[in-house]
């Protein structure tokens, strides 16, 4: 599990002014006000839009400038909304797995392998299930929509969760006990609290991950007809579909922009505001900051927000049931307790096996296997393009990110970069790539291939980057007193001091590509499109057919090669990087 | 109050407490055995004994965090079953929640009572002024040194008025000078009875602290945890360290704490398990050599008192011990009462080289650490000198928590690797034989 943590940025503590002790707004109220109505007028007109007949849909959908705002906005409300049900979603689900041993066997792993498969093969089945739910309203599409962006989102916010859970303070818990703490008021006072700082930073990975479902989302063949959501996702389909270079770069600076104020106006407050959460006792030099939080901070309203929310956490706190005279607690003896769990596994492991069972009839009724070989097959091609770029990216991105991660000032800056270019979803790209491509006469099976790092290889560039910053000072003062230099001084000092670094972003790198590979590996330009034979060009076709049992067949493939990476390149990889190269 | 306090029912009543160590399936580690103990009003009583000597688990037994296996806890009377209206306990690391702020920290027993919002803010400011902390109400913990941070630790404990305080080595954190006024801080409010509690059990490992504190003193042995020995101190308050009475209480709790459990084998009743399943502290061989050569020279020309020694070798108890019992292990100091001795080895020890300090430390460590002597009779008996140290770990884990085993066996391994009795290599996890040339 890649659990990252934030970037620090070094500045001084935020200063809090004497103002805000007038009774008149001062100009951080007037701030906050536009924004915040501003935010309830664009959330009114998406509830609106998204209550419109199906009929209404397709007729709307145009590369007028002037809509482009709209269908921003309502893209954007997607990903939120899909981020509050990943939210509910992980409370809930992170929080049975770390309470309970039996939910727990069960859980992990599926968060595990739910993490690094790609989900995106599943639009079709989830897609027919949204639409029956709702026929004929919008609303059933927008639920498969925000859907897909949901599973995008959720996985790695639970698994951070279940963690952080998993690793409370022992003398934390032992004191919440001691004083008496009821379940629900312990999840608000100690467990969201100490998940807070990881929950939040993977909400941020979430957000950026989730820019590939949206414009593979928004715009959908069901059914044999295209329907496409308004939105930048549809835009953008249409603008690749009528071959509108401008259109296509509207959209890009739509999205930019988008990305741009989320970040600013939404997670780097939280983030300087969370700041307050991080487990540790001794105040750190370093703290991120915020210029909207820090402006927040001065107004009157701010700290009426801020107190209204306080009482809003008491209040919920307080929702506890009644306190119910001391019964005995009941204890199962442990022998017992023991024997339930096995029940409880075999009753997994036969559902599990129903399941497989399942898969088998259904593949073998409507496909050969034959098939499944094919995709086996492909599935190694998509493998070493995985591995060649990751290879080549790290070569690339290594010496660059220690270089800059050995000059802070530079670092700062470049870090806030890369975040927001690993933000943006690559697939917007794509389009360029083919017509270069068709122009140069290129080989796709080669040149389509860079497209599925494009997004992902900025992971492997923060995390040297972070790494390289991280090296003691005293380590590098000794390399040059004794005169280490040129590979030496790569093999002993610089290497070995970003290896854990290296291992976390390179292994986001791979899990992301081969999500990628789906929209990489075939890519069209109006009517031109190429293809390069792997297995996200399996999936894409199959999904793009319709045909369900090729989508599962390449799905359930898929995700056995990313697992089987997983276990036995990344995680010893991992483990080495704990045991080894951990400098404390 | 005063009926209660007249009356004859103690505070806390330990009846015949066992506590077992579950390990999977083998034979449980006995943790505490038979313990007896009852508390009553006005007392300070202190828990005194070596690292893993139950007194810690007794403490959290008695808080209702965990549960013995046989025996009971009344509490006012009551069976103890989870933690009670009325107990209230300050923790080592002072456990405060890093995103509340001193005053909310202070409140959350309160909030967890559902006491109305006023009242709980006037209890809990209060409280904060009892303990000196006015002017931080609105300060995070991290902000705060060590010392402040117990205080909140104590303020919070303070505010739900329990008439039990239970104190697990609540100055142990601290530097000497914070915890000593910690301790004079807490002892006047106490003396003036203006905090709202009728006893106080702390546990603790300094052996002054207990003297300076407590009205009675609860020594506990190790291997298993009982009660060894009762101290009653009935000095007055404040105590002078300096007291010719106060330094007999001390030399007293010495011996009793090198004191070897009735019954147990000569030389190994000081670790806890038997043969090689012993659990060794991590000592590093330069404090053993130091500690030998500080004894060899003058004042102490071969032998001192423990208190002594402490003083001026500026180490705690709590460090002191495991490194003596360790070099008593190896027979090169003789431990009786609160006289240390070097042994005719350890003197020889002490005056040698480099060279000849490995081969007397290898041979005394594979003659008397039979885990050490079992690792190189494996070693000695394979074809390729060779032996994974996980099949070690497992064998020490049938007699012994995982961590106990982990910490067992790295101890050993630095004594072997000092000693040059046998080699490890982290990277593959193996023994072997030989030495990197």
């Amino acid at each position: 599990m890649v659990l990252l943590q934030p970037q620090g940025r070094v500045s001084g503590p935020p200063t809090l002014g004497a103002l805000g002790r007038a009774y008149l707004p001062n100009a951080f109220d007037v701030l906050a006000f536009c924004l915040i109505a501003g935010a309830a007028a664009m959330i009114a007109h998406g509830g609106h839009e998204m209550n419109r007949p199906l009929s209404a849909l397709n007729a709307t959908m145009s590369l007028d400038l002037a809509q482009l705002p709209g269908y921003a906005v309502l893209t954007t409300l997607r990903m939120f909304a899909a981020l509050g049900a990943s939210l509910i979603f992980t409370f809930v689900v992170a929080t049975l797995a770390a309470k309970s041993r039996k939910a727990e066997l069960v859980i992990v792993p599926m968060l595990d392998i739910l993490q690094s498969v790609p989900v995106l093969g599943f639009l079709t089945f989830t897609i027919t299930f949204f639409m029956d739910l709702f026929p004929a309203r919008e609303l059933g599409l927008e639920c498969a929509s925000i859907f897909a962006i949901f599973t995008a989102q959720a996985w790695n916010m639970t698994f951070s969760m279940y963690q952080s859970l998993r690793t409370l303070p022992p003398d934390l818990e032992e004191a919440s006990q001691m004083f008496g703490l009821s379940a629900w008021r312990r999840f608000w006072r100690l467990d969201l609290p100490f998940a807070m700082p990881g929950l939040i930073w993977n909400m941020m990975m979430s957000m950026s991950g989730a820019w590939f479902f949206v414009v593979a989302s928004e715009a959908i063949t069901v059914r044999g007809q295209t329907v496409a959501l308004p939105g930048i996702g549809s835009w953008l389909s249409l603008a690749i579909q009528r071959q509108n270079f401008q259109a296509v770069a509207w959209a890009v600076a739509a999205m930019i922009v988008v990305i741009l104020l989320y970040d600013q106006l939404l997670f780097r407050p939280i983030v300087a505001w969370a700041d307050k959460f991080r487990f540790e006792l001794i105040a750190s030099e370093t703290q991120p900051t915020s210029w909207l939080y820090d402006a927040l901070r001065r107004t009157r309203l701010f700290r009426r927000l801020r107190d209204a929310g306080e009482k809003l956490i008491r209040r919920l706190q307080a929702l506890e049931r009644p306190r119910a005279p001391r019964a005995p607690s009941f204890k199962l003896d442990p022998a017992v307790d023991r024997t339930l769990d096995k029940v409880w596994l075999s009753l997994v492991v036969a559902a599990a096996a129903f399941g497989a069972w399942q898969v088998f009839l259904y593949i073998q009724a409507h496909l050969h296997w034959s098939d499944v070989i094919t995709a086996v097959g492909l599935g190694f091609l998509t493998l070493a393009r995985v591995l060649v770029l990751i290879v080549l990216a790290s070569l690339v991105w290594t010496p660059i990110g220690v270089w800059i991660g050995l000059r802070p000032a530079l670092a700062e800056r470049v870090q806030a970069l890369a975040q927001i270019l690993a933000a943006f979803p690559a697939n917007v790209l794509f389009p360029f790539a083919v017509m270069a491509i068709v122009a140069f006469h290129l080989d796709p099976n080669i040149w389509l291939s860079p497209l599925m790092v494009l997004g992902t290889q900025w992971y492997i560039l923060f995390n040297v980057i972070a790494g390289a910053s991280a090296l003691p000072g005293d380590l590098r003062e000794a390399a040059k007193v004794y005169k280490v230099r040129s590979w030496a001084w790569w093999r002993d000092v610089a290497l070995p001091g970003i290896f854990p670094y290296y291992v976390t972003g390179a292994l986001t790198a791979s899990g992301g590509s081969w999500n990628a590979s789906i929209v990489a590996e075939v890519a069209s330009w109006g009517k031109t499109q190429v293809q390069a034979a792997g297995l996200g060009a399996y999936i894409a076709n199959a999904t793009a057919a319709g045909d369900f049992p090729r989508v599962v067949t390449g799905v359930a493939v898929m995700s056995i090669f990313v697992i089987a990476l997983n276990r036995t390149l990344w995680r010893p990889l991992y483990a080495l990087a704990e045991r080894r190269f951990r400098l404390n | 109050m005063l009926a209660e306090a007249l009356s004859d029912q103690p505070l806390v009543d330990i009846r015949h407490v066992k506590h077992f160590y579950r390990k999977g399936g083998a034979a449980d580690l006995l943790v505490l055995d038979d313990v007896n103990l009852q508390l009553r009003d006005n007392e300070i009583v202190g828990l005194l004994g070596r690292s893993g000597s139950g007194k810690s688990t007794l403490l959290r037994s008695i808080a209702g965090l965990l549960k013995p296996r046989e025996g009971e806890i009344l509490f006012q009377g009551q069976p103890i079953d989870g933690p009670a209206e009325g107990l209230s306990m300050v923790f080592q690391s002072f456990a405060l929640f890093p995103w509340l702020t001193v005053q909310q920290n202070v409140e959350l027993g309160l909030e967890a009572k559902r006491v109305p919002p006023e009242e709980r803010r006037q209890r809990a400011l209060a409280a904060i002024d009892l303990i000196g902390l006015d002017g931080f109400e609105n300060a995070y913990p991290k902000e705060l040194s060590g010392g402040m941070r117990q205080r909140v630790g104590l303020a919070r404990a303070l505010v739900v008025r329990p008439a039990l305080l239970l104190m697990d080595e609540p100055f142990s954190a601290l530097d000497v000078l914070t915890a000593e006024t910690l301790r004079t801080d807490l002892l006047d409010l106490w003396c003036e009875g203006r905090m709202p509690i009728r006893s106080i059990l702390m546990v603790t490992h300094n052996i002054e602290e207990a003297v300076l504190m407590c009205d009675r003193v609860l020594v506990f042995s190790s291997n298993p945890g009982r009660i060894a020995a009762e101290i009653r101190i009935d000095l007055p308050q404040p105590r002078n360290r300096q007291s010719p009475a106060f330094r007999a209480l001390v030399e007293e709790l010495y011996s009793l704490m090198t004191a070897r459990a009735l019954g147990a084998p000569a030389r190994e009743g000081l670790f806890p398990g038997m043969g090689i399943g012993m659990v060794l502290p991590e000592v590093s061989t330069n404090s053993l050599a130091g500690l030998l050569e500080t004894l060899q020279e003058a004042p102490h020309n071969g032998s001192a008192a423990l208190n002594a020694l402490s003083d001026d070798v500026g180490l705690d108890a709590d460090e002191l011990f495991p490194i003596a019992d360790t070099l008593q292990l190896f027979r090169l100091v003789e431990l009786e009462g609160n006289r240390i001795r070097l042994t005719t080895a350890g003197r020889r020890y002490a005056v040698s080289d480099v060279d000849a300090r490995k081969q007397l430390f290898s041979q005394h460590l594979l003659s008397f650490v039979p885990l050490a002597s079992h690792i190189r009779r494996v070693l000695d008996e394979r074809p390729n000198h060779q032996a994974p140290a996980r099949r070690f770990r497992d064998e020490l884990e049938d007699y012994m928590s995982e961590d106990y085993a982990d910490q067992t066996l790295k101890a050993v391994t630095n004594w072997g690797r000092y000693g040059e009795a046998f080699a490890y290599d982290e990277a593959s996890d193996l023994f072997s034989l030989e030495n990197p040339t």
